[in-house]
C-alpha cells in the first residue's frame, strides 16, 4: 500500500501563479530590449555609412527608449532565482549545478559585456571613434543575445534533460557534458525561435511610436518616423518569417521529446497516422476536455497530413494522442514507450531503491565493523543498479494519478493559435507595409493603418506571452522532464505565504510597469527635441 | 598636446558621461529603489533561502532526501 504525503495544493498552485507572474512580467521587458538593440544599431550603422546627423539623431532617440526599458527590466528576473530557493527548494537541489553554471556565465557575461558596452553607447559619442561606438551599440545587442542563450539554455534543460548524471550520495544532477547542455538541440531551437521573435516585438514598438508621429502630425519626427519604419519593416517581416520556420522546428523538436504538450497543444485525444493539423475547434476555454470519452475535439477543421509532416516530416507519420500517451505506444522506429502506469511503477521503483541506498549507506559507516562479508556494500550496488535502470522514469514515482500527467488542454490549445494567429499576421502586416514602401504610397495619410500600427503593439505582447504559455503550460506537471513533478519540486511551505508574496509582487510589478509606462511615453512625447 | 592613458580615457567616459546625466539620473533612481526593495526587503524578510534554514550545514542532501520521501511513499 502506497501512503501519500498531502502537500497542500493550494501551496504549488499560488507557487506557481507566482513563479508564472513573474516571468510573464520579465518577458515584457526583455524582448524589447533585444528586439530594439537590432534597430537601433541598424539606424547606427547608417549614420555610421553616410555621417548624417539625421541618422545619429534617430539612433540616439531609439537608444533612450532602449535605456528606459532597460532600465526597468534590469533585475526583474533576479525575484525568480529568490523564489526558486524558498518555494522550489528541492527543486533549486535537484538540479545542482546544471542550472548554476549557465546562469553564472548569464550573470557575468551581462555584467561586464553590458556595463562596458552600454556606457561606451552613452556616454561616448563625443570621446570614441564613429566605428568604436557603432560596434559598441551592437555588442550591446549581442551581450543581451548572450545572456538570453545562457537563460534559455536552463530552461532547454528543464524541458530536455541532457548531459547529467544523478548522484544519490548528494540528491544532485551532475554535468557530465557541458556541450551537451550547452548545444543540446532544444536549447539551439528554443534560443533561435526566442530571438527572432523579440525581433518582431522590436520592430511592432518602432513602427507603432512612428506611427504615432505620424498621426499627431508631428513634423520634427516625420523624416525619423518613416524611416524608421522602413527599417522596423525590413527586420519585422524577416524576423516574423524566421519565426515561423524556427517555431516550426521547434515543434518537431516538441514532437519529438514532449509529445504529451504536443497532443494538448492540438487537442489531440486520440493519435494516429496521417494525423491533420487542426486549425480550430470548439474547445471550451474553461474546463479539462473530456479526453478518454471524447474521439476529438468538436467543430475540429483541420488540414490534412499536417501533423503528421509537423511531427514527424513525413506525410503518413505517427504522432501519438494524450489517450495513446497514457496507455503506451510504438514509436515509428519500432521502440515502445511504455504506458503512464508502467511509467509510474518505474518511477516508484526508482525512489524506494534510492531510500534503500540512502539507508545502507548510513548502515554502512554504522556496522562497518559487522559487515566484513560486505553484505550493506553489495546490497547498495543491487540498489543503485535499480535505481540508475528506473531512473528515466523518477519523476513518475510522485505521480498519484495518471491524470496529473495531462496539461491543462485548454490554455496550451488556445495559447498556440493566438502564438500562431498573430505571429502569421506579423508576416502579412510587414509584407504590407514593404509593400507600401515599393509602391511609394505616402503611408502617413492612411491613418487606419497607423491606428492599426498602434494596435499591433498589444498584439505582440500577447503574442510573446503566449508563447512561454505553451512552452511552461504544456510541460506540467513537470519541473523537469520526467525527472521531477511540480509537487515533489515545491517546498514544505504554507499556501498562505507564497499568497501573500504574490499579491504583494502584483501591487509591486504593476507599480513598477505604470512608472515604466508613464516615463516611456513623457519620452515619446518629448520626440527628438532636446 | 599629451595623449591621455587609457585608464584616464576609461575613467572620464563613465565620471563625465554620470554627471551630464539627465533621463539617466531618473533611471538610476528607479533601478535604485528596484533593488532596495529587492534584496534588503523582500530578500530579507520574504525569500529565505528553505533548506539553510531548515538543516544543518551540511546536512542539505539529507534534508532533500527526507523531503522527497515524504512526498511519497510510505510503505
Amino acid at each position: 500500500m502506497i501512503h501519500f504525503l498531502a502537500i497542500d495544493s493550494a501551496a504549488v498552485d499560488w507557487a506557481r501563479a507566482q513563479f508564472a507572474l513573474t516571468a510573464a512580467y520579465h518577458w515584457l521587458f526583455v524582448p524589447l530590449t533585444m528586439g530594439l538593440a537590432v534597430i537601433m544599431a541598424i539606424a547606427e550603422t547608417c549614420y555610421y555609412r553616410t555621417g548624417k546627423v539625421f541618422w545619429k539623431t534617430t539612433s540616439q532617440f531609439w537608444q533612450r527608449l532602449f535605456g528606459i526599458n532597460f532600465a526597468m527590466g534590469v533585475a526583474t528576473g533576479i525575484i525568480l532565482e529568490f523564489e526558486f530557493g524558498t518555494n522550489w527548494s528541492n527543486y533549486s537541489w535537484f538540479v545542482g549545478d546544471i542550472f548554476g553554471a549557465p546562469l553564472a556565465i548569464e550573470g557575468i557575461v551581462a555584467f561586464f559585456m553590458e556595463s562596458t558596452f552600454v556606457a561606451v553607447m552613452y556616454f561616448g559619442w563625443e570621446k570614441v571613434s564613429r566605428g568604436f561606438h557603432l560596434t559598441s551599440t551592437w555588442l550591446t545587442g549581442l551581450g543581451a543575445t548572450i545572456s538570453a542563450w545562457w537563460i534559455l539554455v536552463a530552461n532547454s534543460w528543464m524541458q530536455y534533460p541532457v548531459g547529467c548524471a544523478f548522484n544519490p550520495d548528494t540528491m544532485r544532477n551532475e554535468m557530465t557534458s557541458f556541450w551537451e547542455v550547452a548545444f543540446s538541440p532544444f536549447a539551439v531551437d528554443k534560443f533561435l525561435h526566442t530571438v527572432i521573435s523579440t525581433w518582431i516585438i522590436g520592430a511592432v514598438f518602432v513602427v507603432a511610436v512612428s506611427a504615432w508621429y505620424l498621426l499627431k502630425k508631428r513634423e520634427a519626427e516625420r523624416e525619423m518616423a518613416i524611416k524608421s519604419i522602413k527599417i522596423a519593416a525590413v527586420v519585422g517581416l524577416l524576423a516574423s518569417v524566421g519565426a515561423a520556420v524556427t517555431g516550426d522546428e521547434s515543434a518537431y523538436k516538441v514532437a519529438q521529446v514532449q509529445p504529451m504538450k504536443l497532443a494538448a497543444m492540438e487537442a489531440l485525444y486520440n493519435g494516429g497516422h496521417d494525423v491533420s493539423l487542426t486549425a480550430v475547434a470548439a474547445v471550451n476555454p474553461f474546463s479539462q476536455p473530456d479526453y478518454k470519452q471524447e474521439e476529438e475535439a468538436p467543430w475540429r477543421i483541420a488540414i490534412p497530413y499536417g501533423l503528421s509532416i509537423l511531427g514527424t516530416r513525413t506525410l503518413h507519420g505517427f504522432v501519438p494522442g494524450v489517450n495513446d500517451i497514457l496507455k503506451g505506444y510504438t514509436c515509428e522506429d519500432g521502440t515502445v514507450e511504455p504506458s503512464a502506469a508502467e511509467k509510474m511503477e518505474r518511477g516508484k521503483m526508482a525512489i524506494i531503491a534510492l531510500n534503500n541506498y540512502r539507508r545502507l549507506c548510513a548502515d554502512e559507516e554504522t556496522f562497518a565493523d559487522q559487515d566484513s562479508d560486505g553484505l550493506i556494500a553489495a546490497e547498495k550496488e543491487k540498489q543503485l543498479a535499480v535505481l540508475t535502470e528506473n531512473f528515466k522514469y523518477f519523476g513518475y514515482g510522485y505521480i498519484r494519478d495518471e491524470s496529473e500527467l495531462v496539461p491543462y488542454i485548454p490554455v496550451n490549445f488556445w495559447a498556440f493559435r493566438i502564438m500562431v494567429g498573430l505571429g502569421t499576421l506579423f508576416i502579412f502586416y510587414f509584407a504590407y507595409l514593404m509593400f507600401l514602401w515599393w509602391r511609394k504610397k505616402d503611408i502617413s495619410s492612411m491613418k487606419w493603418l497607423l491606428i492599426a500600427a498602434i494596435v499591433m503593439l498589444p498584439c505582440a505582447y500577447v503574442c510573446s506571452e503566449s508563447g512561454w504559455l505553451v512552452a511552461e503550460f504544456g510541460r506540467q506537471p513537470w519541473t523537469i522532464q520526467d525527472m521531477l513533478p511540480v509537487t515533489a519540486s515545491i517546498s514544505d511551505i504554507g499556501s498562505s505565504a507564497v499568497a501573500t508574496t504574490f499579491w504583494l509582487f502584483l501591487f509591486l510589478f504593476t507599480a513598477m510597469l505604470v512608472v515604466e509606462i508613464s516615463i516611456m511615453l513623457k519620452q515619446i512625447k518629448r520626440g527628438i527635441s532636446e | 598636446m599629451e595623449k591621455k592613458s587609457f585608464w584616464n580615457r576609461a575613467f572620464h567616459l563613465y565620471y563625465d558621461g554620470f554627471r551630464q546625466m539627465t533621463l539617466g539620473r531618473t533611471l538610476w533612481l528607479v533601478i535604485g529603489i528596484k533593488l532596495f526593495i529587492m534584496f534588503a526587503i523582500l530578500k530579507v524578510f520574504f525569500f529565505p533561502d528553505f533548506i539553510k534554514h531548515h538543516s544543518e550545514p551540511g546536512g542539505e542532501a539529507e534534508f532533500v532526501a527526507t523531503e522527497l520521501q515524504k512526498r511519497q511513499l510510505q510503505p
